[in-house]
């Protein structure tokens, strides 16, 4: 495949974004090739979850366009719209599972709603993701108030795995996970990217999962993207909140 | 090149092409679905190696096929062959836990749990407000004021248009209906000691209760509901704040102070409706109203009305807050229970209103 040609999975242009009065984001671009796993850093505060519900289509654009897959959202019908969402998986910042929901259901809604797929299928497909983020199938029957801070972030991850998704959005998914975990987290979406060639843009603090994992860095501050490039470019790079992650990083490298 | 999946048998050897994802496979799953549980396909030789993708779905997809067994031959990549390992590992169709469901005895007999469980959570309740209570004569400054305050206000100023303008049409609706049938006997003046009783006793408490249990009880269900569901209830222990005396010791006591009032001026305002319709079906002038309703209606209906109402507010605040803390963390409890509590604090309000009337039969009738 010739990568130049094919459009960028995300394509931000021009974006600002505006919350009450206040702009979080002014003239920001960005814009992410299929199959880079792009970490996303910035102070908090700073926007990042909002990014990344620009590019869900939760939040409109004040001025710029956001484009995913190379079509832009905002302007596809209903139907295209939803074909598109379900090609990319979300793992919110709180979890954002269904309260009402046993986390094996919580997981099959996604399948579900395809209305395709056969119980049996789907129930082969929970089991797989639920191994996948080491959790026991046992685990399927509790609700998700009996979950820990860390179950709840691998069922989230579970659940936005469900639908095999090309893009792949990660709102500090190793937030409340241990060191074990985390590692074993990075390696699982490693693999994944490697068998399936999923893009992945992750909102992380975490040094480790981000010297492990990101492929290329976008930091965020100043209401844009002041920096993007390859881990190690970024990390070289001049900006005080590189020169932050910088410390911490190198002594991981290392 | 194509992307979507497809299938060959070349020479007695199954051979896939095209990316096996999800995504891709949807579109044409039906006529797939169809073709790979045709002609014994699983113990042909399969070859996956101009698959370009093969997600856990497609995985699935094949294992199934392959009735749970590695085919005789299998070409494929090692990514695809972990891929399909990764399936195999899983346990096959698990003894499915059949749920039994319950007989019409056994329903019966959670439904009879049920109604102790609800009655002894009531109990504890009203236990729990007797002790904060006597914990606030003794430390009068940790009483909630504020919270007090703003339940005094949700639940009584905001309810005042709503009851005024129900009970307005009340009163004009009985008082139309009566004074149809009082001018076939000519008994014109006796909508007075109808719409004087009626209204004073019996209907101002239960229809005020009726709204307020709607609006107020609902609302402090799930204020209470949604406060255990973010765990601020928890937040709130965390930092040394009782619970009871914060949250549900003011809505308690709000609702009971506040309820007689309303029901005075809902009562207030039926009753003007019906002077009202009185003076245009009738032509009974206010000022005549006025005075035969004193003569009429013995002051004991008025404060057998009142104390309806204090009852009847403590009552529904009572259920609200019970029923608020039986919400468990996710939203299906929450609404379940909202539900519950307006349909309980109604149903409780009309067994105490039958109460009341089988207590105070003797009492307030007027003398002819
Ligand atoms: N729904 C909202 N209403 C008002 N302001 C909001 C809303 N959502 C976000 N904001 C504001 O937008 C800014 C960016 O918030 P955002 O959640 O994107 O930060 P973040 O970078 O994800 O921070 P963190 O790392 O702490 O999660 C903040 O100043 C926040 O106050
Ligand atoms: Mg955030």
């Amino acid at each position: 495949m010739t990568g130049t040609q094919t459009p960028a999975v995300v394509e931000m242009r021009g974006l600002s974004t505006v919350i009450g009065d206040h702009y979080v984001h002014r003239n920001l671009d960005l814009r992410v090739e299929s199959g880079q796993i792009v970490g996303l850093i910035g102070g908090s505060g700073s926007g990042k979850t909002t990014l990344l519900r620009q590019i869900l289509g939760l939040n409109r654009p004040a001025a710029g366009s956001v484009s995913l897959f190379g079509e832009n959202l905002a302007d596809e019908d209903p139907v295209s719209q939803r074909a598109m969402l379900r090609r990319l998986g979300m793992l919110f910042q709180g979890g954002a599972l269904f309260s009402a929901l046993p986390v094996f259901d919580n997981i099959a809604f996604p399948l579900r709603e395809l209305k395709c797929l056969d119980s049996d299928w789907i129930r082969r497909l929970v089991h797989l993701k639920l191994a996948m983020v080491e959790l026991e199938p046992g685990h399927g029957k509790l609700m998700p108030a009996e979950l820990s801070g860390g179950m709840v972030k691998r069922v989230a991850l579970a659940r936005a795995l469900a639908l095999e998704p090309e893009l792949l959005l990660l709102d500090e998914p190793t937030a409340g996970l241990d060191p074990d975990r985390s590692q074993s987290f990075a390696d699982l979406l490693r693999q994944l990217q490697g068998e399936l060639g999923l893009t992945v843009i992750m909102v992380t603090h975490d040094l480790d999962t981000l010297a492990r994992l990101a492929t290329h860095v976008a930091v965020l501050a100043e209401q844009r993207i002041v920096e993007f490039g390859q881990l190690a470019e970024v990390m070289a790079g001049e900006h005080p909140l590189a020169a932050a992650f910088r410390g911490g990083v190198q002594t991981q490298v290392l | 090149m194509n992307l979507s999946p497809r299938l060959q048998v070349e020479s007695g050897k199954v051979v896939l092409t095209g990316q096996w994802t999800l995504s891709e496979l949807l579109p044409g799953l039906k006529e797939l679905e169809a073709r790979l549980a045709g002609d014994d396909l699983a113990t042909l030789p399969w070859d996956l190696s101009s698959v370009s993708r093969l997600d856990s779905a497609a995985a699935v997809l094949l294992w199934r096929t392959w009735n749970e067994r590695w085919p005789v031959e299998l070409v494929a990549s090692e990514m695809q062959r972990r891929a399909l390992e990764r399936v195999a590992a899983m346990p096959s169709a698990e003894a499915s836990s059949t749920l039994s469901t319950p007989g019409l005895v056994e329903r019966v007999g959670y439904l009879v749990l049920a109604l102790f469980d609800n009655m002894q959570g009531l109990v504890v309740l009203y236990g729990q407000m007797l002790l904060d209570l006597v914990h606030l004569v003794r430390h009068p400054s940790e009483m909630p004021w504020r919270e007090l305050a703003a339940n005094i206000y949700k639940a009584g100023a905001m309810a005042l248009p709503v009851t005024a303008l129900v009970g307005f049409l009340i009163g004009v609706t009985i008082s139309y209906l009566s004074a149809l049938q009082l001018r076939n006997f000519g008994a014109d003046l006796f909508i007075v000691n109808i719409l004087g009783v009626s209204i004073i006793r019996e209907l101002g408490p239960v229809l005020v209760a009726v709204l307020v249990a709607g609006r107020s009880g609902s609302a402090m269900t799930a204020q209470i509901g949604v406060m255990r569901v973010t765990e601020e209830i928890d937040a709130l222990s965390a930092m040394g704040v009782s619970r009871s005396i914060r949250v549900v010791l003011p809505k308690l006591l709000a609702l009971t102070v506040v309820m007689p009032m309303l029901v005075l001026w809902a009562s207030a305002i039926a009753l003007l409706g019906g002077m009202f319709s009185a003076l245009l079906q009738l032509g009974i002038p206010f000022p005549y109203f006025v005075e035969n309703l004193q003569r009429a209606v013995p002051v004991a209906n008025l404060v057998i009305g009142l104390g309806k109402g204090l009852v009847f507010g403590f009552v529904i605040a009572w259920v609200a807050c019970h029923f608020g803390l039986r919400v468990k963390p996710n939203t299906e409890s929450l609404s379940a229970n909202t539900t519950r509590s307006v349909v309980t604090a109604i149903t409780l309000v009309i067994l105490v209103d039958a109460v009341f009337a089988i207590m105070t039969r003797n009492v307030g009738i007027p003398q002819l």
